[in-house]
């Protein structure tokens, strides 16, 4: 029975690996230059520059995003025990995105992830720091004072928006509308590594969750150290997806939604609904932004578009379809 | 077993619990009771570590409790709680049940071992949940979701359990299988009990010892026929009954006498 298990568990990986793989392919071929897939394997000095300056990153970026934010859902949702919250709930992408604002008012927007992730991180303390009273760290208090966070930094956000010139206020939108379009390469590299330790170390408390997902106080009796793992957890997540907003802008539903899908289809356990969460995020976000670049090319749509487009609808399709129970 | 040493605790600046102090001894099958508010969880609270007295102690097996790692006491004590919550997403039974195992597992273990699906085996055999593997905790009726419960907490192997209110909300037929449940397991496989209950009856004829608390004092402790007098319960409860024996079992049962409470 543990075998039979881990079989379906392998198969599920490999499958979605392989979906993963064929999407990237599909992300390599298309855009305003179509690169067919003979050229892609014997590539000319152009398509070359094409392939590996301009649509590999991005692959990769989308990746490494999606899977942060797939992962990152899957955490808050089992720590909180709530089917609603996402990785962005708790403040961390308005902390990053006032971050971003301040540092395009100041003229430093060479550094626009540097600043974000400096948002996020200052936004992840005062969350923690408000919500820790005598030593214990209150789930409840967590979450409104993550919400709350971020309302801040919206209203702080639109204050700086109505301050600042036109072109200032472009610069804010696009990054907030989310973009897969961040070139310089040390800060995708520097992304991917930091968001792919994280996700690989969720994995070890990965059984964590899955004693959480019955409550606190049960959790305890079944020998947790609560207090610890909700501080581990909180980080994890909010560090990975602080790092991913930080590059991308904010791109929305992927870490609501994928949680979703993947639960339904390999179940509740978070031995594997982790790495698939992470697999199916990135699979959805090469997917989003290969439709983004390329449905009315040459220009570009914000992928944030269209993830909430996509990933709206056919939830909702999904939700009418299937007899789903999200707790009540 | 268990040793509460002069054990004050409480909630904030409020206290709950006033130099609590008593024994509990292997095999023991020991019921705490009293109105509401006097104290009974807060009691499973302190005893499972998940609060910390603020002064006395707690010994477990001879350890003080606040020295022994969470995972060690999981394993040899597990807590039946009052929480009716589900699941928040849909969990098979036989997942449910599994997580009992969690005290045993490595970090680093992926799979659970063929031991531990024996175990769980078992005490869903122990606990007649073997026909309900495959459904959603959330579809089970109070009676059979009980009893999964209690499988998870058997899964976990303790030689002491914990039990708060097992047999609320749940009719005569599954109260008494509950509780018989738990009866065998007490005599058949050495499980020591601490059964927190408002059933004054279900406490008489189902444990050997019982601990009556008023406003956060042990009022009184010993057997159910010393404890469930009616003076006792008059003073405790504040109301008025008749103490008369159970024709069967010859244990004390309490009736009530309807119309005739007094108010403080």
């Amino acid at each position: 029975m543990v075998e039979r298990k881990l079989k379906r568990w392998i198969t599920l990986i490999v499958l979605l690996s392989v979906i993963l793989a064929a999407i990237s392919l599909l992300a390599l071929i298309l855009g305003p230059a179509r690169i067919p897939l003979a050229e892609i394997l014997h590539p000319g000095q152009a398509a070359r520059a094409i392939l590996f300056k301009v649509r590999l990153p991005r692959i990769v970026l989308g990746f490494v995003v999606g899977a942060a934010l797939g992962v990152a859902g899957v955490i808050f949702q089992g720590m909180f025990r709530n089917p609603l919250v996402e990785p962005y709930t708790l403040g961390v992408s308005g902390g990053a995105a006032l971050g971003v604002s301040l540092s395009v008012i100041l003229q430093v927007d060479r550094v626009l992830p540097l600043s974000g992730f400096l948002g996020a991180l200052g936004a992840i303390w005062l969350v923690y720091f408000i919500a820790r009273q005598r030593g214990y760290l209150r789930i409840s208090m967590l979450l409104l004072t993550g919400v709350m966070i971020s309302f801040i930094s919206s209203a702080l956000i639109l204050l700086l928006m109505s301050l600042v010139h036109r072109e200032q206020l472009h610069g804010i939108l696009f990054w907030i509308m989310g973009t897969m379009g961040e070139t310089n390469l040390g800060f995708i590299r520097l992304a991917s590594v930091f968001i792919l330790t994280g996700i690989v170390i969720s994995f070890f408390f990965a059984r964590d969750l899955n004693a959480l997902s019955l409550g606190e106080e049960e959790a305890f009796h079944l020998g947790l150290n609560t207090e610890r793992t909700k501080r581990i957890l909180f980080a994890l997540g909010s560090l990975v997806a602080g790092a991913a907003v930080s590059v991308s802008g904010m791109i929305g539903f992927v870490g609501l939604l994928i949680p979703h899908f993947v639960r339904m289809t390999v179940g509740t356990d978070h031995r594997i609904l982790l790495p698939c969460s992470g697999l199916a995020g990135g699979v959805f976000l090469i997917g989003a932004d290969t439709l983004a670049r390329t449905i009315i090319s040459p220009l570009e749509l914000p992928v944030g578009v269209v993830t909430g487009i996509i990933g709206g609808s056919v939830f909702i399709y999904l939700l009418t379809r299937r007899s789903l129970k999200f707790g009540r | 077993m268990l040793e509460v040493k002069k054990v004050s605790v409480g909630y904030n600046s409020t206290e709950v619990l006033r130099d609590i102090d008593f024994k509990v001894s292997s095999k023991d099958f020991l019921g705490i009771i009293g109105p509401n508010g006097s104290g009974k969880t807060t009691l499973l609270r302190v005893i499972s570590k998940v609060l910390r007295p603020w002064s006395g102690e707690v010994i477990f097996q001879g350890k003080n409790i606040s020295q022994i790692a969470n995972p060690e006491i999981a394993r040899q004590m597990a807590v039946v709680g009052q929480g009716r919550q589900d699941p928040i997403f849909p969990l098979s039974v036989k997942e449910f049940v599994l997580l009992g195992r969690t005290p045993y597992l490595r970090r680093f273990q992926l799979m659970e071992s063929e031991r531990d699906l024996k175990i769980v085996q078992e005490v869903m055999g122990l606990t007649d949940t073997l026909g309900l593997e495959e459904r959603c905790i959330e579809d089970l009726s109070g009676g059979e979701r009980q009893r999964v419960v209690i499988a998870q907490a058997l899964a976990q192997e303790p030689q002491f359990l914990l039990l708060d209110e097992p047999t609320a909300h749940l009719d005569i037929g599954h109260q008494i299988e509950v509780l018989d449940l738990i009866k065998r397991l007490n005599e058949g496989e050495n499980l020591t009990v601490l059964m927190v209950s408002h059933d004054l009856n279900l406490a008489a004829d189902y444990c050997n010892r019982l601990i009556l608390l008023k406003q956060g004092r042990i009022f009184q402790e010993g057997s159910p026929r010393e404890i469930l007098t009616y003076q006792n319960i008059e003073e405790v409860y504040e109301t008025l009954v008749v103490v008369k024996e159970n024709p069967i079992s010859s244990n004390p049962h309490v009736f009530l006498v309807p119309g005739r409470k007094k108010m403080r």
